[in-house]
């Protein structure tokens, strides 16, 4: 059976929808048309001299090898933070869904890094991995021998800020995989069991695909949040080095627009970025939730 | 803080209502002690006279007080004096109808003012071509070398400081040899090894006079000096006698912490050095290449100055020239030097610390003074002026990283910086013709 509730007002239901219409258009629609506009103009800091300039900011971006270079950076960062973020919640969530004394406990704490704001995680990780002061890095030195100097060595900067961005979000993505599993009927899993079926055959046949919806959204989330939320953690310990090593595409937004006053250039790869994620949402809303079965 | 504020205003208020007091808005970056030290300044001001008030608000580091105050102009409520660090000179003097240039304020308001009484190292960073000066210079810091003498007993080396380049590496080696792990590390790398390393060699970094002369500016850093010296750096990180320590001051800890055993850090670091007692520290001049004619010249500073913004009323400017002649005073600056550790902007000011036998007190305090004014400044070491210089900077010191990771050659990387430094230029030069 079918719950509507129906509107008989033929003004109410918009009424009721203003306000968030409002804070929506204020707050998300005016600011990105905002930065369309300033990503066709050249601008001094103060905004004492503005020239139209077509799209020139977009040709200098393009012309810019080290922008390019950037893009790959962010590929590979958000594919790593995206699935490893995915895979550990996903197994912690497996987890915590079996255990039967303590399990507020257990999912409270890992819950917890979430409100956690990024750049304070940044700083967290910084401090366990500071090349010469940080406790892994000790460890690391002193039982494997591995010498740990992000600073200097670009992969390992990747590392940090790829294990920083993921253990943020782990929180999120655990809450909603867990909130999955629990959905899912116990009968259908308990029948797989009586037909023999191993703990494994049953996550990968019957639990992975009912948690597919779940793992989408997140994937989506995900993916947003590499490309939009990270520039704290980036900006708390590596600043986008060594080289470039880290430097992802809103990273270097910030870094333009807020550090260096540079407008034009920043509101230019804002709106690069912008069509990014357009793009890509529209494709895993395509082509990727067709093999979701909800 | 704030309720000592409230209460001198309030005690204001009663005392003397019927003549309003004009307040000036001073926005800075100074926290922790130095924040101190600025209030401490503001307050002698205030209690000073009974015209005017300076009302100081931290903004943040600089580049969020930069963008704040920019953000408030574009409101039309910019603030009247704000603290800007060096790399943002450049935006600032090319935003002309935004800042109101201090010689101009100072004739304006009828106040007495010599810009010859300044240390012309000072000054020149923040002067036009024609001597004009352009804000008032404020905390300015250089970078020394430090020596750990502990480190050097235990090599069993004479605790000596290196005075060339030769003989920092010949030093170098041995206490590695003698197992220092850390033997030399730097701070502020493009700002110690691109920036004073050719005021100190007197080479230039750009064209037209560091860009002093026009936005029409290009890069020369990778001139062959440029390049000896940080492949010598790549080699010195390679056979591990160079530790890098990152782009901004995390040099300073690691050689407070007694980690490192020689360094190239800003004078400013020298508090944090007595704090933490771990070393028997030495400072010294920088180290220079001897087979470069007219080494070493004369080093440049770092740290800030004060701009002021237009868009006040008259009698607040009278108040702001009023607070800048105070600022001026020999024995006002003299306190804020000794306590810390920024140069006497003024060379009354250095004579009257000499004078009180602050640096018999304590050896190497006028350092840098006596490195920035080791000889008259030339066109190539009075400082620089580059447009959008943040990302200038950025991306000279993407390029260092990446010889001193083995990545890329010194001859490489610096083509690479100017190439990307030129075009930082040309955008800077577009948007404010």
């Amino acid at each position: 059976m079918e719950k509507r509730v129906v509107f008989r007002s033929a003004w109410l239901p918009y009424a009721l929808v203003a306000p968030q219409i409002a804070i929506t258009l204020v707050f998300f629609f005016w600011p990105a048309v905002q930065a369309v506009w300033y990503s066709f103009q050249l601008q001094d800091a103060f905004g004492l001299k503005t020239q139209f300039v077509g799209l020139q900011n977009f040709a200098a971006l393009f012309k810019d090898g080290n922008y390019l270079a950037s893009f790959k950076v962010t590929a590979l960062f958000s594919a790593l933070v995206a699935f490893s973020g995915l895979a550990i919640s996903l197994l912690l969530a497996t987890m915590a869904d079996r255990v039967l004394r303590g399990a507020m406990a257990y999912k409270t704490l890992l819950i917890w890094p979430y409100a956690v704001a990024p750049a304070i995680a940044g700083v967290l990780w910084a401090f366990l991995f500071a090349p010469s002061i940080g406790i892994i890095t000790y460890v690391l030195k002193g039982w494997w021998g591995v010498d740990w100097n992000w600073i200097l060595d670009g992969d390992q900067a990747m590392l940090l800020v790829v294990i920083a961005s993921v253990w943020k979000q782990i929180s999120y993505n655990f809450l909603f995989f867990l909130a999955g599993l629990q959905s899912i009927p116990r009968s259908l899993i308990e029948a797989a069991a009586i037909d023999g079926a191993s703990p494994f055959r049953r996550f990968w046949t019957i639990v992975f695909p009912l948690l597919s919806p779940t793992t989408f959204f997140l994937l989506v989330v995900n993916i947003v949040y590499a490309f939009f939320d990270t520039f704290g953690v980036i900006d708390a310990t590596t600043q986008g080095g060594p080289g470039q090593s880290t430097n992802i595409l809103v990273y270097k937004v910030y870094h333009d627009g807020v550090k260096a006053a540079d407008l034009g250039g920043s509101s230019a790869q804002s709106v690069i970025l912008m069509f990014i994620v357009i793009a890509l949402t529209v494709v895993q809303f395509r082509f990727i939730e067709r093999k979701v079965q909800y | 803080m704030r309720i000592k504020i409230l209460a001198a205003a309030l005690g204001v208020a009663f005392a003397a209502p019927a003549q309003a007091q004009v307040e000036v808005q001073w926005w800075h970056s100074m926290g922790g002690a130095l924040g101190e030290a600025l209030n401490g300044l503001a307050n002698q001001f205030n209690e000073s006279q009974k015209e005017y008030k300076v009302v100081t608000t931290f903004k943040g580091t600089y580049p969020e007080s930069l963008t704040a105050a920019i953000a408030s102009f574009r409101a039309g409520k910019a603030p009247h004096l704000l603290q800007v660090f060096e790399v943002g000179t450049a935006t600032m003097m090319a935003a002309k109808g935004a800042v109101k240039p201090v010689y101009q304020l100072m004739k304006e308001a009828g106040e007495p003012f010599n810009p010859k009484a300044y240390l012309p190292t000072v000054t020149g960073y923040y002067s036009d071509t024609k001597g004009n000066m352009l804000s008032m210079p404020f905390n300015s810091s250089t970078a020394l070398f430090y020596i750990d003498k502990n480190k050097f007993k235990k090599a069993g080396i004479e605790p000596v400081q290196p005075k060339t380049w030769k003989e920092l590496i010949a030093t170098a080696e041995k206490l590695k040899a003698s197992g220092q792990d850390c033997v030399y590390t730097t701070g502020w790398p493009s700002w110690v090894h691109i920036e004073n390393f050719s005021a100190w060699h007197n080479v230039p970094i750009g064209t037209k006079q560091n860009g002093m002369g026009g936005f029409d500016t290009v890069f020369s850093v990778n001139s062959p000096l440029h390049v000896r010296h940080i492949s010598m750096l790549g080699d010195m990180a390679k056979k591990g006698l160079f530790t890098y320590a990152g782009r901004t001051n995390q040099a300073d800890a690691k050689f407070a912490s007694g980690e490192c055993a020689m360094a190239t850090i800003s004078a400013g670091a020298l508090g944090g050095i007595i704090k933490a007692a771990k070393t028997d520290w030495q400072i010294g001049f920088l180290p220079y290449h001897d087979d470069v004619k007219g080494a070493p010249q004369n080093s440049i500073i770092g740290g800030a100055s004060l701009w002021v913004m237009n868009g006040g009323k008259k009698e607040e400017y009278k108040g702001v020239a009023r607070f800048l002649t105070f600022l001026s005073q020999p024995e006002i600056q003299m306190e804020w030097h000794k306590k810390t550790g920024y140069v006497p902007i003024t060379l009354a000011a250095y004579e009257a610390t000499r004078k009180s036998g602050f640096y018999d007190q304590n050896p190497g305090r006028d350092m840098p003074v006596r490195q920035l004014t080791n000889k008259a400044p030339t066109a190539n070491s009075k400082g620089l002026r580059f447009g959008n210089f943040v990302q200038g900077r950025t991306v000279i010191e993407e390029e260092l990283e990446a010889v001193f990771a083995g990545k890329k050659d010194a001859k490489a990387a610096l083509d690479d910086a100017v190439k990307r430094g030129n075009e930082i230029l040309r955008q800077f030069e577009t948007a404010n013709k």
